[in-house]
């Protein structure tokens, strides 16, 4: 008889890794047809979170509707963050995909290593900062979308008290803390924002615990730049108003979703999948925003029509570029002022504007 | 800062919710490894139990028979699992983790139609008078049924272990599987009845998840709570009592930790982060030191046993 005791806690979790991305490996097998062009995504959620996973494979499906059989595409879903995704990228290169798309921030220097390795292949990563001759970057500039509905929570919240729930310090996710604060602070001095941060993009549990934990505060509005919809239902649940994060999360949340911050990745994958086939492929930084129909505010309900109007003009302004979120004077947390912000500074922001308690972590 | 009553029972509130299920399925771990079978699939048998609790919740419109059907999906997980390492002796290491990925896979499949559908939630308990005191009332009154069913599980799990011929049979068995076998018990069966039971409490803190924590459905949506549960049967040293410390006092740092966030105080998040993990490990870890002796690990733990006549 053989003594698996034997076996160490590092081997188990080894075994554990190594199940894992066999497993998501496993989902990528879909279409091995010959002349049609391979494109693969890597996701970093479910793609049933109804969220930001859930977004980019519409904008997957939309190649597909688009191309039809020009194209074949898979997806691996549930990738972690960090290393780990190097694995699952590589094996989609070594599988014969000729554009990679990599949705997830911390994908960002595992696919600039398999991109070394594999100079023929296409690759697109999502909301980071790194470009080579083979990896494009895009995103979407969410923060225009916050200042919209910092303004609608500028002016509906009773008690002054916002609450905020947050996973990981990045650019995108202060920026867009900073843009909903410069919004609400145009139409309400007086508004506070109460940062929680839970460290994970996906964790329904955590997500609610903050959101219960931020009304029993005073928050009276729930804002989210998690992934999950329990915040919102929270909300819901309290009597609170709120907004989606990534997709429309008014079916979860009918009474108390206003609207929701939602990105379109359609255009984007469909145009870059056909200069694929044309060819003419070239390594670009794309960040589009509201005026090219990437970020998108779901119709805003639950509110007064006069908010709602002025909500809608704020977004005409921002589309036709005569409001900008981060134009003109903004005074820091530490008192200096910056003014009319170029993209370099939004994509690298690691500060909080003046109004905001809380400290930045990192 | 100013902490008023409400913010403070909110924050109390969350506690319990945050708690129960990491003690539900902790507390079948712990029945399980007491047996001397590692079984690593709970996070596996946490996630059926919340697709199983919610879609029956949902079809047929009864919370309670949700919660049922949580713990019996759960211990159909824990079946294959029973007959592989213990009637095939496969490895319960290897076994387990593949549990796991079964359950992850499993419920995604099965939970496909359920998402986005608004849930069922359980009820929360009301005693009149006693739920209507103010502050106390809801709190200690006024919860859900499981959460009271985890709490008398722990004190059952408790009396059953040391103050019961069977649980007596059950920690030999776990012991020392040879001289249980030599006295004439059954290892195989006293294992089979541990790892169902392991397989149905994980199933309900599953189900605690989907029925009255979030009441929803979603992939995934147990986030490695069943690692944490698992931690935590190690961490308590196989003790029922120390095992409920350990997940109160997990929930209540996590919780504490955002209520601290929320003030605006200028903690590191990251820090408040890692202190659930921290604090719990330390303070059960000194526990154990401090009472010494005959806390070890069951000697037989995650050993295969095949009877030689």
């Amino acid at each position: 008889m053989q003594n698996w005791s034997a076996l160490t806690r590092r081997d188990a979790m080894k075994a554990a890794l190594l199940g894992s991305v066999a497993l998501a490996a496993g989902n990528t097998g879909a279409a091995r047809a010959a002349d049609k062009l391979k494109a693969a995504w890597v996701y970093v959620g479910p793609v049933g979170d109804f969220g930001y996973s859930y977004q980019h494979d519409q904008g997957r499906i939309a190649v597909e509707k688009a191309l039809g059989d020009k194209v074949a595409t898979t997806f691996v879903e549930n990738v972690p963050e960090g290393p780990d995704a190097e694995r699952a990228i590589e094996r989609l290169a070594r599988d014969g995909n000729q554009i990679i798309f990599t949705t997830s921030f911390g994908f960002m220097d595992p696919t600039l290593k398999v991109a070394k390795k594999f100079p023929k292949v296409k690759f697109c990563h999502a909301t980071g900062y790194k470009r080579a001759d083979n990896v494009s970057t895009y995103s979407a500039r969410f923060y225009e979308g916050r200042y919209v509905i910092g303004q609608i929570a500028g002016k509906m919240t009773k008690s002054n008290v916002v609450g905020y729930i947050v996973s990981f310090p990045i650019p995108e996710v202060v920026s867009g803390i900073n843009a909903f604060m410069l919004g609400a602070q145009s139409v309400n001095p007086n508004v506070k924002v109460k940062i929680v941060w839970v460290n994970s993009w996906y964790d329904p549990g955590k997500e609610a615990d903050a959101a219960k934990v931020l009304i029993g505060q005073g928050a009276d509005i729930m804002v989210q730049h998690t992934d999950s919809t329990a915040p919102l239902q929270v909300a819901q649940e309290k009597g609170i108003l709120g907004f989606g994060q990534s997709s429309d999360m008014a079916k979860f949340a009918p009474k108390a979703q206003i609207t929701a911050i939602t990105d379109d990745w359609d255009g984007y994958y469909v145009d870059q999948v056909k200069e694929m086939l044309a060819g003419t492929w070239k390594s670009t930084d794309t960040w589009d925003g509201m005026a090219k129909g990437m970020v998108v505010l779901p119709p805003i309900v639950n509110v007064p029509d006069d908010v709602k109007a002025m909500a809608e003009k704020t977004i005409a302004g921002i589309k036709d570029g005569s409001i900008k979120p981060f134009g003109g004077k903004i005074t820091k947390q530490d008192g200096s002022v910056v003014e009319n912000l170029d993209d370099g500074a939004i994509l690298s922001m690691n500060w909080y504007v003046k109004g905001i308690d809380d400290k930045l972590p990192g | 800062m100013t902490i008023d009553a409400s913010a403070l029972q909110a924050v109390l509130l969350t506690i319990v919710t945050a708690s129960t299920p990491l003690l539900l399925a902790a507390l079948g771990e712990l029945v399980t490894e007491r047996a001397g079978v590692l079984n690593l699939g709970v996070e596996g048998m946490m996630v059926m139990g919340a697709v199983a609790g919610f879609a029956v919740a949902l079809t047929t419109g009864n919370p309670y028979l949700g919660v049922v059907a949580a713990a019996l999906a759960g211990a159909a997980l824990a079946a294959p699992f029973g007959f592989l390492t213990l009637n095939l002796v496969a490895n319960q290491v290897a076994t387990g983790l593949a549990l796991t990925l079964l359950g992850l896979g499993l419920s995604g499949l099965i939970g496909e139609a359920f998402v986005g559908q608004p849930g069922v939630r359980l009820a929360k308990l009301h005693i009149p008078g006693l739920s209507d005191l103010p502050f106390v009332g809801p709190l200690l009154f006024g919860q859900d049924l499981l959460v009271y069913l985890s709490i008398a599980l722990a004190v059952a799990v408790w009396r059953f272990l040391f103050a019961s011929r069977a649980g007596l049979v059950l920690r030999a068995v776990g012991d020392n599987h040879a001289s249980a076998h030599a006295l004439g018990y059954s290892v195989v069966r006293v294992r089979w009845a541990a790892v169902l039971f392991g397989g149905a409490l994980a199933g309900l803190g599953g189900g605690y998840l989907s029925l009255a924590y979030t009441p929803q459905w979603i992939e995934n949506m147990t986030a490695g709570r069943g690692w944490i549960a698992l931690a935590l049967v190690v961490f308590s040293s196989w003790r029922p009592g120390r095992l409920v410390i350990g997940a109160y006092l997990f929930g209540a740092v996590t919780i504490l930790g955002f209520f601290v966030q929320g003030l605006g105080v200028g903690v590191p998040a990251q820090l408040l982060s890692a202190l659930p993990y921290l604090v719990t490990v330390v303070a059960l870890v000194a526990i154990s030191r401090r009472r010494g002796r005959g806390d070890a690990a069951p000697a037989c733990l995650g050993k295969s046993f095949v009877p030689d006549r």
